[in-house]
């Protein structure tokens, strides 16, 4: 028997854009307030989740044609990688730094290198719990 | 600032990453895995020389400074193990090359052993408790993944024994370190120090510390050994190999650093119980491995005795004994992943676990049999051979301090090392061959090389012992005087 889920597929493709933008919210916010890539990466990674268990497996993939082992490597790579980006600066590693700008849209906006180690975070994140599902889900 | 500090957990570590990309690979993953160890190795010699001209280094991460920052610090006990590790974790790769198999190869056996090492350099490297927390766990999941990586029925038994014990003791250690947290209010370990120097070692810190040593023992497999032999004898021999001369030497480095920097003030309570649970590991150890046929689990409960002698040194707790015990975990790390290896090796050649079914591989592999027989005359403490300089001082140490007890228990185990190895020789390696010349399995010199130099290293180790004597000396003066430790870490500006 085919289970009808018209309505789950239906309301999870708007859902599915309202999670991301949390995520994405959370990530930004984490800089003063609470938040953060590690938080952010697990309200993105449950928008991915949620895709999987509504669709199958071939037509998220067909969508989002990531090796999610590869996204978390990249993370650990970039979050790594601004820590020894430091280094080459002569700074102790791990040392972040941010400067305010004046960009055309957004107006006076602090950007800091922290932002970067954080999408490492959530990146890393959202890699590692996707591949953890989608590997239990094969086992069933 | 010494940004060098952080490279020996750093190159590993991305060096895994990396190889993530590239895993169908398999011959650049090789050259590149074995580059990457090459580098760790040189950088941990040359802080190693930092050491002893500039004493103790520290880095501030994020140049937030000790206490409220974390810190990597390096002094000559945690540096000689970094560079051992390295060195082990180097030749045991060439010995992957040729033993472990495409199929590990494929599914991330390079990244997982690499993610290992990081884990084990970060808890020897790193200045706060909490730290040593995350290192233990990044060091425990590329292991668990390491023990179940091929899937065979046998290691999904022992692994399920396996992570759930560690996830147990985990727990505690966490369970630990809030209690320490909430009673005097920091995790750095210098800092640590000071405050408990401040507030007296009372009955409270003492109960939390005995916490640590039951996470550490379970760790480690002191007395808590029960997890050990079995986990051990299931994996991949590589994978065997690693974990028997590294994970429980993370354990035993822990263990060290917390009652000689943190908690060294009630000697009489803390190092006694560690006292009675190494005796009780030896012996226990020792019945072990002379009790079983299946040459996997002596060379197991052979792991169980070295850890029950290397913490006599730390019961004991004189100078003179902290150094035996440098000078033997040095020599264990190298000489279990050799024993591991050669066990491993003659499984291989002759399908068979059980001693009573090998017979004369001595005729066939001469060179296998004399590596063998280097290596029981070394875990005994022949004196040109590695063992023998470790054994002495520790000896010496307890003779000092009294502990003849502790003493008589630790040489006679000795014995039972030296009978359980020999029973394997006498069985595997003399009398009439029994493999006749069609089913001879050649023994691929990528397998003979790795064991070769692991044979030379115990033997320099040994012969040169007087070189290594000023790291080691400088890495006891430091444990035995915690001041040494705590003016680097919050007095020293860097």
């Amino acid at each position: 028997m085919k289970i009808n889920d018209v309505i789950l597929q239906t309301v999870t493709k708007i859902v599915v854009f309202i999670i991301l933008t949390f995520g994405v919210e959370l990530f930004l916010s984490g800089h003063y307030n609470p938040g953060g890539g590690f938080i952010g990466g697990l309200v993105l990674s449950s928008a991915f989740v949620l895709l999987y268990l509504v669709f199958d497996i071939e037509t998220v993939h067909k969508g989002i044609p990531f090796d999610f082992k590869k996204v978390a490597a990249f993370g650990v790579l970039l979050a790594v990688g601004t820590g020894l980006g430091s280094v080459l600066f002569g700074a102790s590693f791990l040392t972040q730094t941010a400067s305010h700008f004046n960009l055309p849209v957004f107006g006076a906006t602090e950007l800091s290198t922290v932002m970067l180690f954080e999408a490492g975070v959530a990146l890393t994140v959202v890699g590692v719990v996707v591949t953890i599902i989608l590997s239990i889900s094969e086992d069933v | 600032m010494n940004n060098i500090l952080v490279m020996p957990m750093i190159i590993p570590l991305l060096t895994g990453v990396l190889l993530v990309f590239i895993r169908s690979y398999v011959l650049i993953q090789r050259v590149f895995s074995l580059v990457s160890i090459a580098v760790t190795v040189a950088v941990s010699v040359t802080i190693l020389n930092l050491i002893q001209s500039d004493g103790i280094l520290r880095l501030d991460f994020g140049g937030w400074l000790p206490p409220y920052g974390i810190s990597f610090v390096a002094d000559s006990f945690s540096m000689l193990l970094v560079l051992t590790t390295a060195i082990v974790t180097g030749i045991l790769l060439i010995y992957a090359f040729s033993s472990i198999g495409r199929a590990h190869e494929n599914m991330f056996f390079y990244p997982f052993v690499f993610f290992l090492i990081a884990g084990v350099n970060g808890s020897f490297l790193t200045g706060d408790l909490f730290n040593l927390f995350v290192c233990f766990e990044v060091m425990l999941l590329s292991s668990y993944v390491l023990i179940t990586l091929g899937g065979r029925k046998v290691q999904l038994v022992e692994s399920i024994k396996y992570i759930s014990i560690n996830v147990l003791s985990s727990w505690f250690f966490l369970v630990g370190i809030a209690y320490l947290y909430g009673t005097v209010g920091t995790l750095n370990m210098a800092h640590l120090s000071v405050r408990i120097a401040e507030v007296g070692q009372g009955p409270l810190l003492t109960v939390i510390s005995i916490i640590f040593l039951i996470v550490f023992s379970l760790k480690s497999g002191l007395l808590l050994y029960f997890w050990l032999p079995g986990s051990y004898s299931a994996p991949p021999t590589v994978v065997a190999a690693l974990f028997g001369a590294l994970l429980t030497k993370v354990g035993i480095y822990a263990m060290f650093r917390v009652f000689t920097l943190i908690f060294y003030h009630e000697p009489g309570v803390t190092h006694l119980i560690i006292g009675i649970m190494a005796a009780i590991t030896m012996i226990g150890g020792s019945i072990g491995a002379i009790a079983y046929n299946d040459i996997r689990k002596i060379v197991s409960y052979n792991v169980v005795i070295a850890v029950g002698f290397i913490l006599v040194g730390l019961a004991v707790s004189t100078e003179v004994a902290i150094q035996g015990s440098i000078y033997y975990l040095i020599h264990d790390m190298i000489i279990k992943a050799l024993l591991f290896v050669i066990a491993g090796t003659m499984i291989y050649l002759t399908g068979t676990a059980r001693i009573q079914n090998m017979s004369g591989l001595i005729r066939n592999y001469p060179l296998l049999g004399w590596l063998f027989f280097i290596t029981m005359l070394s875990l005994a403490g022949i004196p040109p051979l590695s063992g023998f300089i470790g054994k002495v001082y520790v000896g010496q140490g307890a003779i000092e301090a009294g502990a003849f007890v502790l003493l008589a228990i630790a040489f006679l185990s000795s014995i039972f090392v030296l009978y359980s190895l020999l029973r394997i020789f006498l069985n595997c390696f003399w009398g009439e061959t029994i493999i006749n010349e069609d089913d001879d399995v050649p023994l691929k010199k990528g397998m003979l090389i790795p064991m070769v130099l692991f044979g030379i290293l115990t033997i320099a180790l040994g012969v040169g012992a007087e070189g290594l004597a000023p790291y080691v000396s400088d890495a006891a003066r430091t444990l035995m005087n915690p001041e040494i430790y705590i003016d680097a870490v919050l007095n020293s500006d860097s």
